[in-house]
């Protein structure tokens, strides 16, 4: 059952039409809002005229934003409707409730709105700037939780330090040294549905939301915090998510459905984003500036790291500041250096504000990392695949935040790369000329990436019987495509020996009645609620066997479970079938013991740790998950057109619980960081407008643009992991746009330094146009 | 009510082999008449502007993005949408080739596809290209697609 | 969604379409003339067309003739782009045609409402500029036709109430060498950095461009400079380069040096390429 690539188990409804997703569910007595949303990044509202909407026929309220709790998941920055001043292009000024949706949006544009502009800070880099205008002049009053450092009277929401080992040493054991810098902008995760939420309140004052979101818990516990609600309060249902990749972990569109619908008396609100809106009014993904300086001996052993991230949080500091701290967690690529220091600063500009992103920060951070050691590379006059072997991080090794590795946390990269040399044919070498215009190129990433989560992160399931003795699968995990909940039942039916067409799988989330699954991110999903389900298996296993042992007469540890039924390990012909017990038994006179069989069992990372304020250093996450990477090209040094031919992932899976499923979810992976690094931006104007806020101007890849893409595993397992798998759900993401970079740059002779690749960028870095 | 806001007109639309009268705004796009007035919720609103082909629909044995085509355009029209495709060969070669994830731009592409092979059973893969780029899938590589088109036609790329 | 009302007509033939639109007008009322739509309603969302009255041309037959006659090739305005790549009889045409939007969007997007399109790339023109082909447009003074060179300034200069009904080509055109190339910002999605289409004439080539002006031209004085032998041909592109009209467009799809680039090495490939021939 482990390993096999058995569809999921939400298939047939997929291709059928009959899956449904948030904005499905329709009902007439729902109300529709419709948001008004500013056209300016930076301004003071003078004036919100809501005369002209109210006085619409079919207007129910027009919702503004005074008196409102400040929001955001670690420092509370963002007015939920922004009333005296807007930040970013797209901030939401006022929601207007309406009978339909189309009232609505008439309603919405009625809204007429008096602004005064405000210069804008349209990068980090300017927002750093001594004399630049500051977004938050009370940072230094807002609330915040633990490991969040804000300068106030700056732009910097937050700053993370890391301080290992002694850097004057590694300068000096230093003979050769680069130095390099990077910059993109913020982009957006553009998943297929566009987010959606609808809400009412009860007449008990239970507060009922509906959302497409990958994080039901945490709306649960944030709408309770900002508004004073005890959690048994509130409930949120999350149907199957058209796609999320961590843009739905934020909380966002929830709290402005709760507030349209206490408008209107607590009736039903539906809240549909607009691409547009969902491009621009809720948060993307964020944006970097980065200078790497690196250092290492004569035959190339890597003694010192320096580097400095400005990430571009946008407007408001929400999840960018997790992010920026992440980035600093795992702020080199995956190798043994002893002297690190890095400062991650969390910026605020007038831009849209940040969601998590496939990854977390460190396609990022490896973009300006892995390109510099390409840059090193040739410094050195050395192959860039065997620099990195070289200083491959093993067993042993410490990370930047100080944590000394094992097998079981850190896996086999070296193993990875050789594998990556085997599959790439990287001995043909890395350019081949086809002719004098076209040539081949090839660039390699390695990747790592630990998880950083909450420490007391927690994740339940209940599985519950039926009287035929198949069983019901319920956790908190949401299904956003990624087929976790599908591996679950494969885990269940290993561990229980039993066939997985018995397992029916809850797959939305009602917070009411599912237990908690801390969120749907950071491909934390199969360990946490993996662990979970065994758990709850062995709960049911317990429960069996004591009810087996009375009926059977036997000792409880001399039975087993599988098969349907539960036998006696010496005598399988001594049994009893599951069926006959699993809603209790029922005795041939009449008598009956026991109950539905119901199992539950939860998991909770032990041992991470708080971060030092000072060095950094403390166990940010459970393990790393270590591959490497390789993209090619076929590239035209005329005009800079070209076109990626293929790219291979070597991924650590720890263990491959679906073939198929975790191949897929690989090259999902990659094609998306190769989409992000060849075409994917916001394009700002000079006043932080995002000027392409639609998919024909904001353009994902497409069908054909798409190379072939080849996907091999390593297995080295994670001790704690269910079968010893290792997240796997973002790492096929993680090295692509640092190794189209390196295969574009050596095919120039060039350092491109900047996303996205297009042949412009190449053009103008080359000739200088 | 809203409802007396707005003039409405009764209109019978053909949709899955069924004739359905419906009071519509002519304002109104298929896919909105399909979602919020006929309950038909496979055809997915993904932009709104016929970027992304979520909402493909196939209108006499044609595909057409619904929210770029009034309904009273397609008055007089066999409508066929995800709902009324069942067991189809490439239905079931999505499901075997692990052509979605997360399912939401699925009734496009399948309707799409469905449309290409009626046209054309023996595409060419420039022809695979020139239809299917006219659909985003955010999840999968694309490669999966790929492989469950090629499954159907039965040959390989 | 279209937020506002409209109303839908759908006349049968030219009289019908007219006297619609006119009685519109005549209630104060803002009527359109409605083709596959795609614009309408997606300019419309954004409230960047404001109508309460679409007139749907694809009941008349006039708009919906493709075939020759004795001198010409008739292209009906309200064709789906697809049916005239399908039938592909004008092959310049299907090869501009298959470069916009997707294939599914031209299904529903017409060769008319490309051309009169408020999207100002409009490349559907191009092939019909080049052939020197001729509109016919139905208005209050009845059918009438114009060269299309002389009527189309950036945009279709139709009055009030007239609608382009059909373009008329002549047939010698048709199978004339051309070239039709779309370059994008990256790979094969996306409006155009420069769309161009060209055909040689009796060893004259000429050529008509969109993407690199916020409208679709064909320029004679590019095309002397670029047919002028006497020269080397990296001349002839440096001096047509002088000629481009401006503005020269400068936005997310690339700078305005850029796309000089571009056409400088676009012009290139077309020019080995048809002088071969």
């Amino acid at each position: 059952m482990i390993g096999k690539g058995i569809p999921r188990k939400e298939s047939l409804d997929k291709v059928t039409g009959y899956a449904k997703y948030t904005a499905d569910y329709e009902t007439p007595d729902m109300l529709h809002a419709g948001l008004v949303i500013s056209p300016h990044a930076h301004a003071i509202i003078k004036q919100i005229d809501i005369s002209g909407a109210v006085k619409m026929p079919g207007v129910r309220a027009v919702v503004k934003g005074e008196n409102l709790p400040l929001t955001g998941e670690e420092l509370s920055d963002r007015p939920p409707i922004a009333y005296d001043r807007v930040r970013f292009h797209g901030e939401v000024i006022a929601i207007v409730v309406a009978d339909t949706p189309y009232l609505a949006e008439r309603g919405a544009a009625m809204v007429k709105v008096q602004y005064e502009l405000l210069p804008v800070v349209n990068s980090p880099s300017e927002a750093l700037r001594q004399d630049a205008p500051l977004l938050h002049p009370n940072l230094g009053e807002y609330k915040k939780i633990q490991m969040v450092y804000p300068v106030p009277g700056t732009n910097i929401a937050t700053l993370t330090k890391i301080r290992k080992g002694n850097m004057k040493k590694g300068w000096d054991e230093s003979k050769v040294v680069v130095e390099e810098k990077f910059a993109f902008r913020p982009s957006d995760h553009a998943a297929m549905e566009t987010r959606c939420s609808f809400a009412q309140i009860h007449p008990n004052g239970t507060i009922e939301i509906t959302s497409s979101s990958q994080a039901p818990f945490l709306i649960k516990r944030l709408i309770g915090q900002y508004f004073n609600i005890p959690p048994g309060y509130i409930r949120v249902n999350t149907p199957l998510v058209g796609g999320a990749y961590g843009g739905k972990s934020s909380t966002q569109l929830e709290i402005l459905a709760y507030l349209a619908s206490k408008a209107v008396g607590g009736r039903l609100v539906k809240i549909l984003n607009t691409r547009e809106q969902d491009m621009l009014t809720s948060p993307g993904h964020i944006g970097l500036e980065a200078i790497v300086k690196i250092g290492s001996t004569n035959d190339g052993n890597l003694k010192v790291a320096e580097l400095l991230y400005f990430w571009d949080g946008g407007a408001y500091s929400d999840k960018s500041i997790d992010l920026s701290r992440a980035g600093a967690v795992d702020c080199t690529g995956p190798y043994n250096i002893e002297n690190i220091w890095c400062d991650s600063l969390c910026m605020y500009t007038n831009h849209p504000y940040a969601a998590p992103f496939r990854g977390f920060a460190h396609s990022e951070v490896l973009f300006a990392f892995e390109r510099t050691m390409d840059v090193l590379a040739k410094k050195l006059n050395m192959d860039p695949l065997e620099l990195r072997y070289k200083n491959a991080i093993l067993p042993g090794h410490t990370n930047p935040t100080q944590v000394r590795l094992t097998s079981s946390t850190v896996g086999n990269l070296p193993k990875c790369i050789k594998k990556l040399k085997e599959i790439f044919n990287w001995e043909e070498g890395q350019l081949i000329e086809l002719d004098d215009e076209r040539v081949r190129a090839k660039g390699i990433s390695c990747i790592w990436k630990n998880s950083t989560i909450d420490p007391d992160a927690s994740s339940g399931v209940i599985l519950s019987y039926n009287t035929d003795g198949s069983i019901n699968l319920i956790s908190g995990v949401i299904e956003i495509g990624t087929g976790t909940k599908t591996v679950l039942a494969q885990i269940l039916a290993e561990k229980l020996k039993m066939d997985i067409n018995d397992i029916h799988v809850q797959m939305e989330v009602d917070t009411l009645n599912t237990p908690e699954h801390w969120k749907t991110v950071a491909s934390r999903g199969t360990f946490m609620a993996g662990r979970a389900v065994l758990a709850a298996a062995e709960d049911v296993i317990h429960q069996l066997k004591s009810l087996a042992s009375f009926i059977l007469r036997t000792r409880v540890d001399d039975l087993e479970v599988g098969y349907g039924k539960v036998y006696v390990k010496s005598d399988s012909k001594k049994y009893i079938p599951i069926k006959d017990i699993a809603y209790g038994y029922s005795f041939p006179n009449g008598n009956a013991i026991g109950g539905q069989i119901i199992g539950r069992g939860h998991y909770m990372f032990s041992g991470i740790t708080y971060l030092d304020k000072e060095t950094g250093a403390g166990n940010p996450g459970p393990e790393w998950a270590v591959g490497a990477q390789g993209v090619e090209v076929e590239l035209n040094r005329r005009d800079y057109t070209y076109r990626i031919v293929r790219a291979v992932s070597v991924i650590d899976a720890g263990k491959v619980l679906n073939e198929k499923m975790a191949v897929g979810q690989v090259m999902g992976a990659m094609s998306m960081g190769l989409s992000f690094a060849g075409r994917e931006t916001f394009r700002f104007d000079s006043k932080g407008i995002v000027l392409n806020p639609q998919l024909r101007t904001y353009r994902p890849i497409r069908f054909g643009e798409h190379p072939i893409y080849e996907v091999a595993f390593v297995e080295t397992p994670v001790k704690d992991a269910p079968y010893g798998a290792r997240g796997l759900g973002e790492q096929g993401l993680l090295g692509m746009p640092a190794a189209l970079g390196n295969s574009l740059s050596a095919a120039l002779t060039v350092n491109i330094n900047y996303l996205p690749l297009i042949p412009e960028l190449l053009w103008k870095v080359k000739e200088g146009g | 009510m809203a409802q007396s806001l707005v003039k409405k007109i009764g209109v019978s639309l053909e949709i899955n082999g069924e004739q359905r009268q419906v009071e519509i705004r002519p304002a109104d796009t298929l896919l909105y008449v399909l979602r919020n007035y006929l309950g038909l919720t496979g055809a997915k609103p993904g932009c709104l502007n016929g970027d992304c082909g979520a909402c493909s629909v196939i209108v006499n044995e044609k595909v057409y993005k619904s929210c770029i085509m009034l309904a009273v355009e397609a008055v007089e029209s066999k409508v066929t949408s995800i709902e009324g495709l069942s067991d189809s060969p490439i239905q079931k070669a999505f499901v075997e080739h692990f052509a979605f994830q997360c399912g939401y731009c699925t009734p496009g592409f399948i309707m799409n596809t469905h449309a290409m092979l009626l046209h054309e059973p023996h595409p060419t893969y420039e022809t695979i290209k020139e239809w299917l780029s006219s659909n985003i899938c955010r999840c999968t590589s694309y490669q999966e697609i790929e492989d469950a088109v090629f499954s159907v036609i039965g040959r390989d790329k | 969604m279209l937020a506002a009302n409209i109303e839908y007509y759908k006349p049968a033939t030219i009289q019908a379409a007219l006297e619609q639109f006119y009685l519109l007008k005549n209630k104060r009322k803002r009527p359109i003339y409605y083709g596959g739509g795609t614009e309408v309603l997606t300019l419309g969302r954004l409230n960047l067309i404001e109508t309460d009255a679409v007139i749907d041309l694809k009941g008349i037959r006039e708009c919906q003739s493709f075939e020759f006659d004795q001198e010409y090739l008739i292209t009906g305005a309200a064709l789906p782009l697809t049916y005239i790549e399908e039938k592909n009889l004008f092959p310049l045409l299907t090869s501009s045609s298959m470069g916009i939007a997707d294939h599914t969007a031209r299904n529903k997007i017409t060769i008319g409402g490309n051309i009169c399109g408020q999207i100002f790339y409009r490349e559907a023109v191009l092939p019909f500029l080049i052939c020197e082909s001729k509109a016919v447009i139905a208005g209050e003074n009845g059918i009438q036709i114009f060269a299309l060179n002389e009527i189309f300034n950036e945009t279709l200069q139709l009055e009030e109430g007239q609608f382009l009904l059909q373009l008329l080509t002549e047939k010698r055109y048709i199978h004339l060498p051309f070239v039709s190339i779309k370059k994008r910002q990256q790979w094969d999605t996306g409006y155009p950095l420069l769309t161009v289409a060209a055909v040689k004439v009796e060893d004259q080539i000429r050529f008509a461009f969109s993407g690199l002006c916020p409208f679709p031209f064909r320029s004679r004085k590019m095309e002397d400079e670029l047919n002028n032998l006497q020269l080397p041909l990296k001349e002839r592109i440096s001096r047509a380069l002088l000629q481009v009209p401006s503005p020269i467009l400068d936005d997310i799809e690339g700078s305005k040096d850029y796309r000089l680039f571009v056409l400088r090495n676009t012009l290139n490939e077309i020019i080995l390429d048809l002088e071969g021939k």
